[in-house]
């Protein structure tokens, strides 16, 4: 690619929003082997990983788009979008003061104060943008646990015995539509390992940046907790504004071997569009851990405020016996946002027990979708799920859906679910009035009470930040 | 604030709701020290006179004007109304679900005070301070864990609408309907309540359909109420001619 064409792609005027001029590698647009290929050859790929990758495409080939969720969205054409964009020259920095000063601001207008965040919280950060790890940050502790943080190249480079071992097992490329477009495109994301019996010195934290307009994001996230191995793991997105609809279909599998332990966690504000419904990243990741071990635990807390469109069900897969799967969500949507997310708990293994927490919040003319799956497998002796489904509505044009699955095959099984839904309306809001209270802090008063017990689960900088994160997202909405 | 000076005066208040005009040219004047209470026939517009002086935005003012402490009330926002010394007992609370109502309680003490540049309380020492006033009321302290009025019964909804008021102190208190629903031993309570609050520096507003609460609290002037205007002004004593005699004398008398 000319170097004056991949300038005029980079210098498109954006309606809203910014977009840093820092200069990138865009590929031109449209998916092919032999994009495919160049993906691989640029990140200087092994053999067997490209043939991963053409493997997917040519499975891909054969899939639809799925239609069965309560979402809605112009078709998307797979053709029209870049599937590489990395910054240009790849700096090796040692500490962020050798990063681009032009990407420390764009960071900066985030809100993202990463540099002292990560050093006065003691967090590691590996900072994704546009699909390539500038920098990382705390290595060295974490080496000395034996602990692996790093980017998913990096891995590929460094560990590839460790990436080839576990690459895929819990989402397979055939897995579904998006699972496997990722697996055919993706760049970059995250790679952790946790060996036998380490406790991850600190909490793990990546934050996702989409910078480029129209460039598709893939990210592929992979953590490996070895036996009796725990990790508390962070991810936190924030897009800047722009104007097209941009598709992001990240893939996340973790693995937790005998009495391991994962947590997750996700506070989600990517660009959801305006209030008119313009723009807006769409969301349609798939996450799935798996309790491959005994006594293995796997949690995720999420907290999803932002894209125009989301599809997202973390899951766990409970193989191992009495092994333990948790999802604590609160899902916002306002304006014209769409979401449809839940979780799968698949119990096979015996005694295996699983608990869903869900709080949905829509607000504006949203809609608002849990998708929530229970399967008891044949050989799940004992096997216990509870799910309690809440929704929240504010104001009188937002909509919220409940669609829990129960397949119980095996009859000693015992599986509870509770649902409710409740509005904030005028009344409520004028009650508060009454009392000397604004409109702001009684929406921010009533959804705290209402996520209190997803908000427990998270590490107590991301319940803050959460708790304003969400104040924040429904600014405006009432009264 | 001495007695005798105007905390309201409601001047030519014309309201509607839902495009229906409900208050047509009411007057209403309420001095310090004083208790005002409010009669008159079902859907004669006294719990809209109420929420139209505490703010709530389903009501339009089309004509007239209200002074609260001199100052413009219905230019103010009603959180704003509620700092300045405004305080509302609703005749139907609403349910605040996930809401403790210990923390919405605090929240809205130290609001009102934060407003009148009063001390505000953290949790541990609003804790004692409102379980002293629970006492006062006969309210189990149990009522703080649990959300706010959610499934409380009729009666101690308006128990705990008195305590707010006990709470948040107020300059004119209007109580729409606090006696309703109540038992005896209710009534009697509540009716303390008012009392205590009961002041040379402040004015209450009872809204109520009986005469028992005015024997408890007895009232200076009584208003009768009738297709938003009130027809008629008197002393406690009309309260008792009510209570035998009905409306019908005096609403036949306002159509004549
Ligand atoms: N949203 C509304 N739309 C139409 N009419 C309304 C609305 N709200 C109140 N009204 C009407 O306004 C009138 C006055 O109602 P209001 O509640 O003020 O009466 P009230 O004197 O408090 O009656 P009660 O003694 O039964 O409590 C009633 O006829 C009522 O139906
Ligand atoms: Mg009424």
């Amino acid at each position: 690619m000319s170097t004056a064409a991949l300038q005029s792609l980079v210098n498109q005027p954006y309606k809203h929003g910014f977009v840093t001029a820092i200069e990138s590698d865009v590929a031109p647009r449209g998916l092919s082997e032999d994009m495919i290929r160049m993906i691989s050859h640029k990140k200087q790929e092994p053999d067997w990983l490209l043939q991963f990758r053409l493997d997917a495409y040519r499975h891909w080939l054969t899939l639809a788009p799925p239609q069965w969720a309560n979402v809605r969205h112009a078709p998307i054409d797979f053709q029209d979008i870049s599937y590489y964009s990395a910054p240009k020259a790849r700096p090796k920095l040692a500490s962020m003061d050798e990063v681009d000063p032009e990407l420390r601001r764009t960071f900066e207008r985030l809100g993202v104060p990463m540099h002292e965040q990560a050093a006065l919280a003691g967090v590691a950060v590996d900072v994704i943008f546009d699909s390539v790890s500038v920098t990382t940050t705390y290595k060295a502790r974490l080496a000395e646990a034996g602990v692996i943080f790093c980017s998913f190249s990096e891995a590929v480079r460094e560990h590839p015995e460790l990436v080839r071992q576990y690459l895929g097992t819990v989402v397979p490329p055939a897995d579904n539509f998006y699972a496997a477009l990722n697996s055919a495109v993706f760049t970059d994301g995250s790679f952790c390992f946790i060996p036998r019996g380490v406790r991850c010195p600190m909490e793990l934290s990546t934050y996702f940046r989409i910078n480029t307009q129209e460039s598709g994001q893939f990210e592929r996230t992979l953590i490996v907790a070895e036996s009796d191995a725990y990790v508390s793991y962070l991810e936190g997105c924030t897009a800047p504004r722009f104007d097209t609809n941009q598709l992001h279909a990240a893939v996340v599998e973790l693995v937790a071997l005998d009495r391991a332990e994962i947590k997750y966690s996700t506070v989600q504000n990517w660009y959801a569009g305006d209030e008119n419904g313009i723009g807006g990243i769409f969301n349609f990741v798939t996450k799935r851990g798996l309790c491959w071990g005994t006594d293995s635990k796997i949690s995720w807390t999420q907290v999803e405020t932002g894209s125009a469109i989301t599809w997202k069900y973390p899951s766990c897969v409970l193989l191992g016996e009495r092994s333990v799967g948790e999802f604590y969500s609160v899902a916002l949507t306002n304006h014209h946002q769409q979401a449809d997310t839940g979780t799968k708990m698949i119990h096979l293994g015996r005694d295996t027990r699983s608990t869903i927490i869900s709080k949905g919040i829509s607000a504006g003319v949203s809609s608002n979708t849990y998708r929530g799956q229970v399967k008891v497998g044949p050989r799940a002796q004992g096997a216990r799920n509870y799910s309690q489904c809440d929704s929240m509505l504010i104001g009188a044009d937002c909509s919220a859906s409940t669609f829990p699955y129960i397949d119980v095959q095996n009859a000693s099984a015992r599986v509870e679910h509770e649902a409710s839904t409740s509005r904030i309306g005028e009344e409520q809001l004028f009650y508060f009035a009454s009392r000397g209270v604004g409109a702001e802090e009684a929406i921010s008063m009533i959804i705290n009470g209402f996520c209190r017990d997803v908000f427990t689960q998270l590490p107590m900088e991301f319940a803050v930040e959460a708790t304003k994160l969400l104040g924040l997202k429904l600014e405006g909405s009432v009264g | 604030m001495s007695a005798g000076e105007v905390l309201l005066e409601v001047r030519g208040l014309h309201a509607s709701v839902a495009g229906v005009e409900i208050l047509k040219g009411l007057d209403l004047r309420l001095c310090a020290g004083e208790v005002h209470a409010i009669m008159g026939p079902n859907g004669s517009g006294k719990s809209t006179l109420s929420k139209v002086l505490a703010g709530h935005p389903s009501y339009t003012v089309s004509a007239g004007e209200v002074a609260f402490r001199g100052i413009d009330l219905l230019a103010l926002e009603p959180e704003e109304r509620a700092r300045q010394g405004l305080f509302l007992g609703f005749q139907y609370p609403v349910e605040i679900p996930g809401v403790s109502n210990a923390s919405f309680l605090r929240l809205a003490y130290n609001t009102v005070q934060a407003g009148r540049g009063g001390e505000e309380l953290d949790p541990l020492e609003f804790d004692d301070f409102v379980r002293g006033r629970m006492q006062l009321l006969e309210m189990d302290p149990g009522f703080l864990d649990r959300d706010v009025n959610e499934g409380f019964s009729g009666g101690e909804k308006k128990r705990n609408e008195i305590l707010q008021m006990a709470l948040l102190d107020p300059l004119v208190a209007i109580l729409d309907e606090a006696d309703s629903g109540l038992d005896i031993d209710a009534l009697r309570i509540v009716s303390k309540g008012i009392s205590a609050l009961r002041a040379q520096h402040n004015a209450v507003l009872l809204v109520t359909h009986y005469q028992r609460l005015l024997d408890h609290v007895v009232p200076d002037f009584v208003h009768v109420m009738s297709e938003g205007r009130i027809i008629r002004t008197g002393p406690r004593e009309l309260a008792l001619e009510l209570e035998s005699r009905g409306y019908d004398w005096l609403t036949g008398a306002a159509a004549a």
